[in-house]
């Protein structure tokens, strides 16, 4: 037993140094050469691309919802110190309310909703959104901005990321880059 | 179409990993692969073990057992004093005493249950010294009780299984930390953090919102705890976090690793056992319970959520984004929680609670069938050979004839530990669910109303007792109740099923061989296959059946009602 109990606490002492220190330190230090822009968060001047931000008026492309939570317990959408799901289940009523209202907010912007547009994430921090759902918000955008619908889908065009090699995931557009291009149109 | 060629490219990563990682699996475990031997030989000199020397099933147990003791007790301390440790940008504090238990047991018993947000709760130390040290830990623990089970078919008349101390050091050294750490490149090269610079703040020039993106190092983390079939992330929504799994090509690497070694244990089995035949026939039953279960949950996935339905307001093309990201949508999304429900890793890309019901039924009854198709890294070999034996044993009685498997004998005892072995989980996850309905500290937990919040209570017990982790997340488990009470699955659910496994390997190593005849049942056939998955299901379900009636059935079945 004694034996067994020395040898747990060397071998405890081991790992905690080969696994708990030296794997990590090594994957900080060859991430931050070879990565350095992934490893840091993917940071843009105006945020992260993959992370999610709320995007206030209709002159922006908005993104999902998010169920994101404060630590005080208050609905915090894209708190990025919080991430998390709504956990509402499929025959949940308070869920029924929170698409219905969201739904109600984006007709007013006119806005048709989409699926993605009234349905939080898994994350709470979704940078991407359906192409559908972006074209769904063209015209509201057109019209806020004063632009030629035109320019703003063929906007929406250039930025449809697809699947990687073409079948991994679904197609999506990055919500910030897309405001981005659409800061740089106008 | 793009699921399609998902899961053809998923089948033929598996394929390689079976028949190589299985083979170097069994090199390594034979003490044959040696690269390390200047890390190896040092380190046994410490501990003062003799490599050539093996140990009885009880003296290997004892180790593991004293060693787990160890562990957990150490991540304990650990985590309660995390305020005065390094690597504590955010200057977190102590994690409350409830937690800490819930939390050292849950990642030294590989469930990784998570009563806490990552990112606001564990400093990079305790995420990295702790949290990650115990992903390596314990997942080679359960591969060592795997190969020592092994070791128990393939000797003849031998009193030791093996030498606990080597196998620990051996599973980590030469299998888990190379991969891990090749997976950990290409995560963080797809954009996984992998920082200590604590949280970014960020400043929207376009609209003027600030924001604060909580970071650390969570891309190599990630990557063992894929493969360590482990599933405790690092930010609270896990693999649906994009800092955790950025693209589709990570989602994919994910469900890869965490299948990749329970799949290949089936061919090391039949290497070292008596003819990868064996391996075979026990991987065709995983595969056939996998592939219905995911037809079932897929299929589920792609329908409309009922909740968004009445609302009138949108179409579903897609199926149930509720919870789920863009990037993977609902197909990729199925697969990567029912490979993670059915591997006892327990890591999530969408969120589980908001699955449609029949989606949220295949993911709680994959792993009320004991962890098994393909299981835990090691786990998931061990018990289904209890199965099998199991099996065995009633193929007997049919016929009348003492049962045989892979040239062993098994007499009374074999099926006694087995039955013990099986039996343990249903008593711990019925018991709880029952005893947390009844009392209020229980019925507090739930955040949906109806069946579903009875089905949060059942998937917690569920998914604890089978050192799973993943969670029907709306329920508040950061209480004195269900910190103590998931705490207690968790140790049951796995060392009350390790320590029969070691004694089933301690008696069948004892025996000689008994030559096959013409009256003995083939275990490498179709038959056999079909017989293994028939015990699985009329166990599974025997045992669950009523309490998953009240559950997602009566929910499937409440058409038009919301609760």
């Amino acid at each position: 037993m004694l034996v067994h109990l020395r040898r747990s606490i060397v071998v405890a002492v081991f790992f905690l140094v080969v696994c708990g220190l030296a794997y990590p330190l090594a994957g900080t230090g060859l991430a931050q050469l070879a990565f350095h822009h992934q490893a840091n968060g993917s940071l843009t001047a105006d945020g992260s691309t993959l992370i999610g931000q709320q995007w206030s008026g209709p002159q922006w492309f908005q993104g999902r919802p998010s169920a994101t939570v404060s630590p005080s317990g208050k609905p915090n959408p894209y708190d990025a110190m919080a991430s998390g799901a709504s956990n509402l289940g499929p025959r949940s009523k308070v869920l029924e309310q929170h698409v219905a209202a969201r739904a109600a907010a984006l007709r007013k912007e006119g806005i048709t909703p989409t699926n993605e547009l009234v349905t939080s994430s898994g994350s709470g921090l979704d940078p991407d959104i359906s192409p559908r759902s972006a074209y769904a918000q063209v015209d509201a955008v057109a019209r806020a901005r004063h632009l030629p619908r035109s320019v703003v889908a063929h906007l929406v065009a250039t930025q449809v990321h697809q699947p990687e090699l073409g079948f991994l995931g679904e197609p999506v557009v990055n919500v910030l880059e897309l405001n981005l291009a659409l800061s740089k149109l106008s | 179409m793009g699921y399609f060629w998902t899961i053809v490219v998923l089948v033929a990563v598996l394929a390689l990993a079976w028949r190589f990682l299985g083979s170097y699996l069994a090199a390594v475990y034979e003490g044959r692969v040696t690269y390390l031997r200047f890390v190896e030989r040092p380190l046994y000199r410490l501990l003062a073990v003799d490599p050539e020397a093996e140990q009885s099933w009880t003296r290997y147990a004892g180790a593991l057992l004293v060693f787990s003791a160890v562990a957990l007790l150490l991540s304990y301390l650990l985590i309660r004093i995390q305020g005065s440790l390094p690597f504590n940008p955010q200057h977190l504090g102590a994690v409350p005493p409830a937690l800490s238990w819930n939390t050292a047991v849950s990642f030294v018993t590989n469930t990784n249950w998570q009563n806490y947000a990552g990112e606001s709760t564990m400093s990079y130390f305790s995420q990295m010294a702790v949290l990650e040290v115990q992903q390596f830990v314990s997942a080679a623990v359960g591969i060592a009780v795997a190969v020592a089970l092994i070791r128990g078919f393939a000797r003849r008349g031998s009193s030791t299984i093996g030498n606990f101390w080597l196998d620990l050091v051996r599973g980590v050294l030469y299998v888990l930390v190379p991969i891990a750490f090749l997976a950990g490149v290409v995560f963080v090269g797809q954009g996984a953090v992998q920082t200590l610079g604590g949280p970014a703040v960020v400043h929207n020039a376009l609209d003027g919102a600030t924001q604060t993106i909580a970071r650390g190092p969570a891309g190599f983390m990630e990557a063992i705890k894929q493969l360590g079939t482990n599933g405790g992330g690092f930010f609270n929504a896990n693999g649906a976090h994009p800092f955790e799994n950025p693209t589709g090509l990570t989602n994919l690497l994910s469900i890869a690793l965490l299948l990749c070694i329970p799949v290949a244990l089936t061919y090391t089995f039949g290497k070292l056992a008596g003819s990868v035949r064996q391996g075979v026939a026990v991987l065709a039953a995983m595969t056939i319970i996998f592939g219905a279960w995911l037809g079932v949950a897929s299929f589920a996935e792609s329908q409309p959520n009922p909740a968004v339905t009445a609302t009138h307001a949108v179409a579903q093309p897609q199926g149930n984004m509720v919870g789920k990201e863009a990037r993977f949508g609902p197909l990729s999304s199925s697969l990567y929680n029912v490979a993670s429900t059915q591997t006892s890793t327990g890591s999530i890309d969408s969120a589980n609670d908001s699955y449609t019901p029949m989606g949220g039924f295949a993911l709680l009854t994959g792993m009320m069938l004991g962890e098994v198709t393909p299981g835990g890294v090691g786990s998931g070999l061990y018990t289904i050979l209890l199965f099998a034996i199991i099996t065995v044993f009633i193929g007997g009685l049919m016929i009348g004839r003492t049962p045989e498997y892979l040239g062993k004998k098994i007499q009374a005892r074999e099926v006694k530990l087995a039955a013990f072995a099986v039996l343990v989980m249903p008593l711990v996850v019925l018991v709880l669910t029952a005893v947390a309905t009844s009392v209020h500290a229980g019925r507090a937990g739930p955040l949906n109303a109806g069946p579903h919040g009875f089905s949060e209570i059942l998937y917690a017990f569920t998914s604890q007792a089978n050192n799973n982790g993943s969670a029907f997340a709306g329920l508040s488990g950061n209480t004195a109740f269900y910190n103590v009470t998931g705490g207690l699955a968790m140790l049951f659910g796995r060392f009350a099923i390790i320590v029969p496994t070691l004694a089933l390997a301690g008696t069948l190593a004892a025996k000689e061989a008994v030559p096959a005849g013409l009256g003995t049942f083939r275990t490498d056939t179709p038959l056999f296959t079909g017989l293994l998955i028939g015990i699985i299901i009329i166990v599974g379900g025997l045992t669950f059946f009523p309490a998953v009636a009240l559950g997602p059935i009566v929910e499937q079945l409440s058409h038009g009602r919301l609760f």
